[in-house]
């Protein structure tokens, strides 16, 4: 006979750090700066299964770039990427400020996610298309040509809104700048940005999809089927999967993550993966070429975890005290993203203190007068603007039919 | 034409004239549909045009929309309209949404087919008519055809159309018109004049309702194969009854309805799906709105029972025209 089992029990995952505890990040599976190999372009999915487990990185701790991920230098580039890192800062403090002053409803920043969408967007070419979730504002900043103040005027639904006030704060669209519509049901632009890839390549075009998710929403079932039609018909697409350790409340191993990654799910599915240091600038340009490069090459898609920190709260609807410890982002093995290429380019020679004070007063004083641009267009918070009844029902369809012909007129007679 | 051969040969002429159209679905591809209806389109217009895809509704749609956002004007499938509740959230979040919610920067011209319907013995997953959880939508158009003409008219009408579609086919009338009488024998298409299809582009316009049968006496408001049982029991009961086939259910024509009832005085919904909350309800609301003074009667409703749709029960379960000439005869009564 053998021995009788113990009842079975539920496991749930927890984080280590609650409000008053320190985390213990040692779940992290780190490796040194330069440690892991890169792989040929044409690598096969199942190669990658090492790199699918370790972590991509090039700055070391005291910000010399190390190992065959370190890109070639590029000092105009590095500090055009520094610059679009602090931008994004200095827009996300400025507008967590506005949503506090009731300026705005609602704002979301991607504090101590800088790195990502910023470098990324360096390492795509005019014409692809990113399908972005609400945390990659980096994306936009990275350039120059998507006025600031555009973007305050849709956060602030005023008369300038290029969503004609329909849509919540920070879910901008800018086809022009490769930039899909923001939607707020999680995933579900995952599976899209395949179905966009695989209709450049439906056409013999030469353009590629970035495709963006969290951790949290990895769970979704959108992740998973774009990793099946990507695979299915070797998508030209990147997967960026932005591992920042939080879903609102919830620590990525309620997602999944525990005892794996999510890199893993790629090489799982037939897809190149790569984990990498997403708090690590040329690191994250590195890879992104990479897996550009491979995707352009008609090689296949590739899936990459950027592992980072959410260091804010994940909204202004959000305090994270109630579920993390307050100085968790402090303890982050990967530090901050902005502090480390500053580093970096100043180990170099191609930073100073000097500078820096003076780029971030230009930001500052760039970002003020964005917002005094977009207030002159009022708002509904700020002065009660609100667009024109009639652009409540255009837009629906392409031509208004008959049923929402009569609600318009309905609506300016009872309203 | 049969309606299988009408809806291919929609397209065939699409595939044809517009090098943006791409189909695909579950055996969509080299096998031309369990129901034949892409019969051949693969071998004639290539691999990258006309595809396989995996069993993953979401994913269909949602590789749809994404295609549809960089340009093309993909034509999908769904193997059966009781299998489109995985996709739900890319039909009601994103295509319905995404021109709205992006103020035309991005748009969704896609069209999604399902056959639909019951009088097949298919059971609970093969038989039902899941078109009220599309009319409720908005951003979507809903659309189904009663007959092999329509269908295909139909058809490249969605498929040229900028708003995303959703088209049902009943596939009880693939093969030929069905009135309900379960026990004659089936009449092809080759025996009625609506399946006389033109080869090359036509189109039926959306958002217009058909006159199936003009009359005097009431007004049956339905759609697919319900319009055949309807013929039939207007036939049966000797009520000059006059049936719209509505074909574009949302948006639709609600002056064709509205003329026909201010005409008869007395209204008569049939569909297949189940009764409560079900599209024959918004159609009793908008007759009562616009037609209460003319009405002489209770507007009827002959519907599905609200039940799972039952296999062996199915003609129990289906609105056959004893039902259907039940309700007109009722509705003359008062």
């Amino acid at each position: 006979m053998p021995p009788t089992p113990q009842p079975l029990h539920l496991h749930v995952p927890e984080p280590t750090g609650r409000p008053g505890q320190a985390t213990d990040f040692s779940y992290l599976h780190l490796s040194p700066a330069g440690a892991v190999r890169r792989p040929e372009l044409d690598a096969t999915p199942a190669s990658t299964a090492d790199l699918a487990f370790t972590l991509v990185r090039v700055l070391d701790d005291v910000g010399t770039a190390v190992g065959p991920w370190a890109p070639p230098h590029d000092a105009a580039l590095l500090r055009r990427g520094l610059r679009a890192m602090m931008k994004t800062r200095a827009f996300d403090a400025k507008m967590l400020l506005a949503q506090r002053q009731k300026k705005i409803s609602f704002y979301m920043q991607c504090l101590g996610e800088e790195a990502i969408a910023t470098a990324h967007a360096l390492a795509l070419s005019p014409g692809d298309m990113c399908f972005p979730t609400y945390r990659q504002q980096g994306l936009l900043l990275a350039r120059d040509d998507v006025p600031m103040a555009e973007l305050m005027c849709q956060l602030m639904s005023n008369a300038r809104d290029p969503m004609l006030g329909r849509q919540l704060p920070v879910m901008y669209s800018y086809k022009r700048a490769g930039f899909f519509s923001i939607s707020g049901n999680l995933a579900t632009q995952f599976i899209q940005a395949v179905g966009w890839a695989m209709a450049s390549a439906i056409k013999g075009d030469s353009k590629i999809a970035s495709a963006w998710i969290g951790d949290g929403a990895t769970a979704e079932s959108d992740f998973h089927t774009a990793l099946t039609f990507a695979h299915v018909y070797r998508a030209p697409v990147i997967l960026n999967v932005v591992n920042n350790q939080w879903a609102i409340s919830t620590f990525q191993a309620i997602a999944g993550g525990e005892s794996t990654t999510f890199a893993a799910r790629g090489v799982g599915s037939g897809i190149a993966a790569l984990r990498v240091d997403g708090n690590d600038f040329l690191a994250v340009l590195s890879a992104s070429r990479w897996a550009a490069e491979r995707a352009r090459r008609n090689l296949g898609p590739t899936l990459i975890e950027w592992l980072t920190y959410r260091a804010g709260a994940h909204s202004t609807s959000d305090d994270p005290s109630r579920y993390r410890p307050a100085d968790d982002a402090q303890h982050f093995p990967l530090g901050d993203p902005i502090a480390r290429l500053r580093q970096h380019l100043t180990r170099q020679g191609d930073w100073s203190d000097d500078e820096h004070g003076q780029v971030q007063q230009a930001l500052d004083a760039e970002v003020a007068a964005a917002l005094k641009e977009a207030e002159r267009h009022g708002g509904a918070l700020v002065d009660g603007h609100v667009p024109p009844i009639e652009t409540m029902f255009e837009g629906v369809y392409k031509d208004m039919p008959a049923h929402l012909r009569e609600q318009l007129r309905q609506a300016r007679q009872e309203i | 034409m049969t309606m299988i051969q009408a809806l291919r040969s929609a397209m065939d002429v699409m595939l044809e004239r517009d090098p943006n159209v791409v189909v695909y679905g579950q055996d969509v591809g080299y096998f031309g549909g369990v129901f034949r209806c892409t019969e051949g389109l693969q071998a004639k217009h290539g691999r990258s045009r006309v595809f396989d895809a995996p069993i993953s509704e979401g994913g269909i749609v949602g590789t749809a929309v994404g295609m549809a956002a960089y340009g093309l004007r993909p034509v999908v499938e769904v193997q059966f309209a009781d299998y489109f509740y995985p996709a739900s959230d890319q039909i009601v979040s994103e295509a319905a949404r995404l021109r709205y919610r992006s103020a035309g920067d991005f748009t969704a011209p896609l069209t999604i087919r399902m056959p639909c319907g019951g009088g097949i013995y298919g059971g609970q997953t093969h038989s039902q008519s899941p078109e009220a959880l599309f009319t409720h939508v908005c951003g979507l158009r809903t659309v189904m055809p009663s007959n092999p003409y329509d269908a295909k008219g139909l058809l490249i009408a969605s498929i040229e159309n900028d708003d995303p579609v959703i088209f049902l086919e009943p596939k009880r009338l693939y093969n030929g018109p069905f009135d309900g009488h379960h026990d004659r024998p089936v009449v092809p298409w080759s025996q009625h004049a609506l399946g006389e299809v033109p080869e090359g582009h036509y189109t039926v316009p959306l958002d217009t309702a058909a006159v199936f049968r003009p009359g005097r006496q009431v007004t049956v408001l339905t759609y697919g194969t319900m319009v055949f049982v309807s013929e039939a029991a207007a036939q049966e009961a000797g009520i000059d009854a006059e049936i719209i086939d509505l074909r574009s259910l949302w948006p639709l024509d609600l002056p064709a309805i509205v003329a026909s009832v201010k005409k008869t005085g007395r209204c008569v919904v049939v569909h297949e799906a189940t009764r409560t909350s079900g599209f024959g309800a918004e159609l009793a609301a908008l007759v009562q709105e616009h037609c209460f003074y003319h009405l002489e009667a209770p507007i009827e409703r002959v519907t599905g029972w609200d039940t799972p749709y039952p296999h062996a029960l199915e003609w129990n379960y289906f609105p056959g025209p004893a039902r259907v000439a039940a309700a007109l005869r009722r509705a003359m009564e008062t």
